[in-house]
């Protein structure tokens, strides 16, 4: 058993927390997504020249030999800063699915822009009516010659307005919800076909509901095996929420370092409203929040190498708990700022709405639990 | 980072858990209830690890301890709880026993320290009084020298288990004087058989006599049983209560008490059905299993942060919350699923004679009691409110 992280991870840890502090502050950040783009280009280049983007690929496949703890470290500093760079979408889920299921030519054609920082992706996975049920599949894909002609609408695919390509679950066989004659594809945007409508959402990224109407995909762009994908889909997801934890991890710890500075600086009564005990212990409790989040997602993350249901009921305790923990956090976050936590101008606000929104990603705390009483009684 | 064992972990693992199927008396196994308990039964398990000489796997290895690493003591306390051994009892191995080998002196150390590993000694720990609970420093007993002795007055309580007790260790005040009522204790052990020293028993809502009051009238104790400096008292009670919390979070126990609520409740049933298969009962569960494995890798990364040197930090009072909610918790879903047969109070039949006859399948026979019971853990050693003050003075900085 070993919690260190190795000299490497700390030297990423330390520059990336730099790069966060200055380039990143909350007017920066407030700025950056009110620009028509809402991201920055600059700051994705440059983590491509830090080695970010590149950490979690094995050297072969052109990266620099890490794995999820890398991605746990990059994406934890993420969530200090909120910064909204696609590094899941792009990294872990599209990077996912190559490294785990990508052949020679596939990795070769989509890894070196990734870890370039040339090619980036959005996971297009989930559907207006199969709320988080990754088997609930609307999206088809039917074989016509040697290819696939691709129909469907997928919702709120976070970063696709920002994505030269996207990674699309579809039906190749079989029921709208059956496991099986599920596949994956990577679609490029600018395919004929593909449209979007791009929006912003409420914790200052961008999404789009995107549609495919008679997308012809050549065969190659299958990734993985055609109506087997989705057990795949399902350890992409459960590595994306593992880094997602970490994200949160972040947020909550910067929320809850500005809670306390403000309640030390805040004076009512002739006092500061740090010194009411039962200011202070909501405060702790926040902070065991914090702590037994960290716990959970070192947990998931982990546990990603391990056999399916192990995997899955360390995912899933660690999306139920920290998700608890992020609302919780939140909620204490805005209530102990007061008047002042419901503006805008403060940053903790912004805080509150990416660990409010934390929730519904890749499943919530609701869904999570059945996953998890599942795997318990079978 | 990892949460692998080692295969000399594992190799570890399998000794010690052979050393406890081939000693544990099979008559104790799973005895988690004191009411049931001969005080002999209560130190057979100390008595045998003594006799290993795995009584204080935490010691320092010149003091007895096994030199065994955190991960080994998790180990330990994983391959206990799976056979639910009863522990030996915290007031001698894991309270005075380091204030001792720590701060006390070498006649001492000689005097106490080996019937403390082999369980010959049974301590009793003199803290609280009826006025001073959580603020502990407002304490009364007072011990005033008088020659080559102290004489202690004064009136202890919730002195767990001080019936058996050879030794109480006692914080009393020696200088009344003193300009902060922390800066005038001192930490002072005492033999139980000294003439003034008077146990009487309380009987708690469990209906079980755990804790007692103990009355000091003019006990009179030889200088020598100071610990440390006079005066000084309240730091090692601090270092005491720090260690005391660091094995509070009791994650092994609760584990195996996750699987035995699984097992009740796959006996039950609901509409026709396993308990555990209703929805509303297995969210409970899940929800409890899942609180339990964040406050287990809290667990593992303060112990690893100790093994690193770091001594019982604050931290230890995150798992003093925690681990006691979770214990109660598996308490109160144990009395959920038995249903009805939480009802009847156990060893109370009226039907003559037979005392085979029991009410109710054996897991419900002291469900409520020890639901009862368990909300002590949540007041005992520093409440958790009390916990929640450490934490912000110590890590919020307030």
């Amino acid at each position: 058993m070993d919690f260190n992280f190795t000299e490497e991870q700390d030297m990423v840890r330390d520059g990336l927390s730099r790069m966060v502090r200055e380039q990143y502050g909350a007017e920066e950040r407030r700025q950056l997504i009110a620009t028509d783009a809402g991201w920055s280009r600059e700051v994705w280049s440059q983590l491509a020249e830090l080695g970010i983007l590149g950490m979690s690929f094995s050297e072969e496949d052109g990266g620099f030999g890490g794995g999820a703890i890398d991605s746990m470290v990059v994406m934890e500093e993420f969530g200090k800063g909120l910064v909204v760079e696609p590094y899941v979408p792009t990294v872990v889920c599209a990077g996912g699915f190559l490294k785990h299921a990508g052949t020679a030519a596939q990795k070769e054609e989509h890894i070196g822009g990734i870890v370039s920082g040339e090619r980036v992706f959005a996971f297009a996975y989930a559907e207006p009516r199969g709320r988080y049920d990754l088997a609930n599949l609307e999206t088809s894909a039917k074989k016509d010659g040697g290819d696939y002609v691709l129909n469907g609408h997928k919702a709120v695919v976070i970063g696709a307005p920002w994505a030269s390509h996207l990674v699309v679950t579809a039906r190749t066989s079989g029921e709208q919800t059956d496991k099986q004659g599920i596949s994956v594809f990577i679609v490029d945007k600018s395919a004929e076909g593909v449209t979007t409508r791009d929006y912003a959402t409420v914790d200052g990224r961008r999404a789009s509901e995107v549609y495919f109407e008679n997308v012809r995909l050549p065969a190659d762009a299958l990734i993985g095996e055609e109506g087997n994908a989705f057990p795949l889909i399902e350890r992409v997801t459960d590595e994306a929420i593992a880094a997602q934890c970490a994200e949160a991890c972040g947020a909550m710890k910067v929320a809850h370092a500005m809670t306390l500075e403000y309640a030390k600086q805040r004076k009512q009564f002739g006092v500061p409203i740090a010194s009411f005990q039962v200011l202070q212990h909501r405060m702790v409790d926040m902070y065991t929040e914090y702590e037994c989040s960290v716990s959970m997602t070192y947990l998931a993350t982990l546990r990603l190498e391990k056999e399916e249901r192990e995997r899955k009921q360390a995912v899933s305790a660690a999306k139920v708990r920290v998700g608890q923990a992020a609302h919780h956090i939140g909620e204490e976050a805005i209530q102990i700022h007061g008047g002042n936590g419901m503006t805008d101008e403060y940053a903790i606000g912004h805080y509150f709405k990416r660990l409010t929104i934390f929730d519904s990603e890749f499943g919530n705390i609701d869904h999570h639990m059945k996953r998890h009483i599942a795997l318990a009684s079978g | 980072m990892n949460l692998e064992f080692t295969p000399e972990e594992n190799a570890f693992r399998e000794e010690v858990r052979a050393f406890i199927e081939e000693n544990h008396p099979k008559h104790l196994e799973g005895m988690g209830n004191r009411e049931d308990m001969s005080p002999e039964d209560m130190t057979a398990w100390h008595k045998i690890l003594g006799k290993k000489g795995w009584s204080a796997p935490a010691w320092p290895v010149e003091y007895g301890g096994t030199g065994w690493d955190a991960t080994q003591r998790y180990i330990w306390s994983e391959e206990n709880a799976r056979v639910g051994t009863f522990m030996p009892l915290p007031f001698g191995v894991s309270m005075v026993g380091p204030v001792i080998y720590t701060f006390g002196n070498e006649e001492q150390k000689k005097q106490h320290l080996p019937g403390i590993l082999s369980g010959e000694e049974w301590w009793c720990q003199g803290y609280s009084e009826p006025g001073a609970g959580s603020d502990l420093a407002s304490l009364k007993t007072t011990a005033v020298r008088d020659g080559d002795h102290y004489v202690i007055n004064g009136q202890k309580t919730w002195t767990t288990l001080a019936q058996h007790a050879d030794w109480g260790f006692f914080l009393c005040r020696t200088d009344p004087d003193a300009a902060k009522p922390q800066e005038g204790i001192s930490f002072i052990l005492v033999d139980m058989k000294t003439p003034g020293v008077e146990v009487k028993p309380i009987k708690l809502i469990d209906g079980g006599y755990e804790v007692n009051e103990t009355w000091l009238t003019d006990v009179r104790v030889p200088v020598e049983n100071l610990v440390g400096e006079e005066n000084k008292g309240w730091t090692y009670a601090k270092f005491l209560l720090a260690h005391e919390r660091s094995g509070i979070a009791g994650v092994a126990r609760s584990k195996r008490g996750v699987e035995k609520l699984r097992e009740i409740a796959a006996a039950e049933t609901l509409e026709g059905k396993p308990l555990i298969e209703d929805f509303d009962f297995a969210r409970k569960v899940s929800q409890l299993e899942i609180d339990l494995a964040a406050l287990e890798i809290t667990e593992l990364r303060t112990l690893a942060g100790e093994q690193a040197g770091k001594g019982p930090g604050p931290e230890s009072s995150i798992l003093k919350i925690k681990g006691t909610e979770i214990q109660q918790r598996l308490t109160e879903l144990t009395l959920e699923a038995v249903g009805s047969y939480g009802t009847p109070m156990y060893g109370s039949i009226a039907d003559h004679g037979s005392n085979e006859y029991q009410i109710g399948p054996d897991y419900a026979q002291h469900s409520a009691a020890t639901y009862f019971n368990m909300r002590k853990t949540s007041i005992y050693g520093g409440s958790n409110e009390i916990q929640r003050n450490i934490i912000t003075k110590m890590i919020l900085g307030l």
